[in-house]
């Protein structure tokens, strides 16, 4: 479980996150929704440590991140596996080698065991005859599968994905929001998605955190956040044309 | 006060290459990566200069030698002394800043924008070491590059001087016997070892710790080639001033 107390954030004086606390839960799909801008991917990034807070605390099960020397950061760090936007493969690597790199760096594993293990995980993310293609060879969907299977190769506790979904077409977004919801179950992880995407809200998002300019807007399920009274989150999910025909279609429907 | 924060930032980044050290296993293939990129890649170019660089010397000495009196082993000893003390240890060094403080930069910063330095921190490892030591490994072998460039860049001369007639074989080669201060020497790969660090780690900084996108990248590059040349100027005249005078 990751708890949140009352983070503060501030770029050159200005306030990006105020005052967020929240929870994030084991074994569960914890969505953070926002505008453009309203502190997403910097409330991210505080949580894995790689942006400094000004006040607050970061647990990891009931452990202060801020409270950790080095050391304990360290093992905590492994134990984070995190899916980048631009999915952050390393170039000059294989898809192999960007799976083993985790592992040859943290492990003392023997090059066969490492390559059974990378093997494993791309079975699990359904890589096919990728094994040896260079990251520009191969799709931006197999770029996410590749980036995920890195980020499960050390089974860790706490899985970030940092829009998922961005530059890949409907079916490829609903296999790749599939992928990671199976996985948190599978392996009890605490998931963590920065999204825009109204589809991963709706099918994976068992736990959504609304953030508006910075502040919490609003928290609760996936099943409350589509008839939520709050006007900024309903507007927000409602914005894009399909979604708001949709609710027409319900509400004539069911005679609301 | 930006240079000052510069200058504080860049300290804290070399201090943290020197902590935390990666496993000898997989720093031992990086190094040998960053020595095939940084140094043997750089040969062809260094080699192509100095042969040319060195001849055009020779040939300028020779021109300027009007004076019947002057003995013409003088174009081997200028030949000789140009070349040692400044051409190959400085010049080069200056183009190197272009070709391998470019490459530094660019491919730092491009892993900067991608993410792939996040991706490396999240996974808990000290990317300043994973990532800068290995170039200041490899750059120990800057003086071989050097060596070259100062046989080759006499050989020019030598090739010149010969092939355009202005003086005979005998002539260069006593001229590069002339007067030899073996210290000159010394001092040459003296200065190569100061260039070699800043060569390693300035555009390093550079690369690192930029911030924006891809047109970023481009501009990182030429202000690191700018403070690696500055700073291999100002260090040569520091050390010219302190071996030879003193």
């Amino acid at each position: 479980m990751i708890t949140i107390r009352n983070l503060n954030k501030t770029f050159s004086g200005v306030v990006v996150l105020n005052d967020i606390s929240t929870e994030f839960e084991n074994g569960k799909t914890n969505l953070i929704i926002g505008q453009s801008g309203s502190g997403k991917t910097v409330l991210l990034k505080c949580i894995l440590g790689l942006f400094g807070i000004d006040s607050g605390e970061i647990f990891f099960d009931n452990m202060s991140f801020q409270k950790m020397n080095i050391k304990q950061r360290s093992i905590i760090r492994q134990e984070i596996g995190m899916v980048f936007q631009g999915s952050a493969l390393f170039d000059s690597m294989t898809v192999e080698e960007n799976i083993m790199f985790p592992m040859q760096m943290l492990t003392q594993k023997s090059p066969e065991e490492m390559k059974e293990r990378a093997n494993e995980v791309i079975d699990r993310v359904n890589l096919v005859n990728a094994n040896k293609k260079l990251p520009s060879e191969i799709s931006g969907g197999m770029q996410k599968r590749v980036a995920i299977a890195r980020a499960i190769v050390m089974n860790p506790k706490y899985l970030f994905c940092d829009e998922p979904n961005s530059g890949l077409d409907p079916k490829t977004s609903t296999i790749i929001d599939n992928l990671i919801q199976e996985i948190t179950e599978e392996y009890e992880i605490t998931t963590i998605i920065n999204t825009h995407d109204m589809n991963s809200v709706m099918e994976i998002g068992e736990k959504v955190l609304f953030l508006e300019n910075g502040n919490k807007g609003w928290e609760g399920s996936n099943k409350e956040v589509f008839n939520t009274d709050n006007q900024t989150v309903s507007n927000f999910i409602y914005s894009s044309n399909l979604f708001q025909k949709v609710r027409k279609v319900y509400r004539n429907e069911n005679g609301n | 006060m930006r240079v000052l924060r510069n200058i504080g930032t860049y300290s804290i980044m070399i201090g943290k290459v020197f902590g935390r050290f990666t496993r000898w296993s997989v720093m031992k293939g990086l190094i040998i990566k960053e020595i095939d990129s940084l140094i043997i890649g750089s040969i062809g170019i260094v080699s192509f200069i100095s042969f040319f660089v060195g001849g055009v010397v020779a040939i300028q000495t020779a021109l300027n030698l009007n004076n019947p009196l002057l003995p013409k082993n003088l174009i081997g000893f200028a030949t000789r002394q140009s070349v040692i003390l400044e051409f190959a240890p400085t010049f080069i060094s200056v183009i190197m800043a272009g070709k391998v403080g470019s490459f530094i930069t660019s491919s730092l910063g491009t892993m900067r924008v991608t993410e792939q330095i996040d991706a490396l921190k999240v996974m808990g490892i000290n990317t300043y070491n994973y990532l800068i030591f290995p170039k200041i490994v490899a750059l120990l072998l800057y003086p071989f590059v050097i060596t070259i460039s100062m046989f080759l860049g006499i050989f020019g001369g030598y090739v010149a001087s010969i092939y355009g007639g202005f003086c005979s074989s005998a002539d260069f080669i006593e001229g590069i016997q002339l007067d030899f201060i073996p210290f000159h020497v010394s001092y040459a790969f003296i200065k190569t070892a100061f260039f070699a660090f800043i060569l390693a780690t300035i555009p390093s900084y550079h690369g690192y710790f930029l911030r924006g996108g891809a047109l970023e990248v481009g501009k990182a590059s030429t202000t690191s080639f700018v403070w690696t040349s500055v700073l291999i100027i100002v260090t040569n005249y520091v050390i010219t001033q302190l071996l030879l005078t003193l």
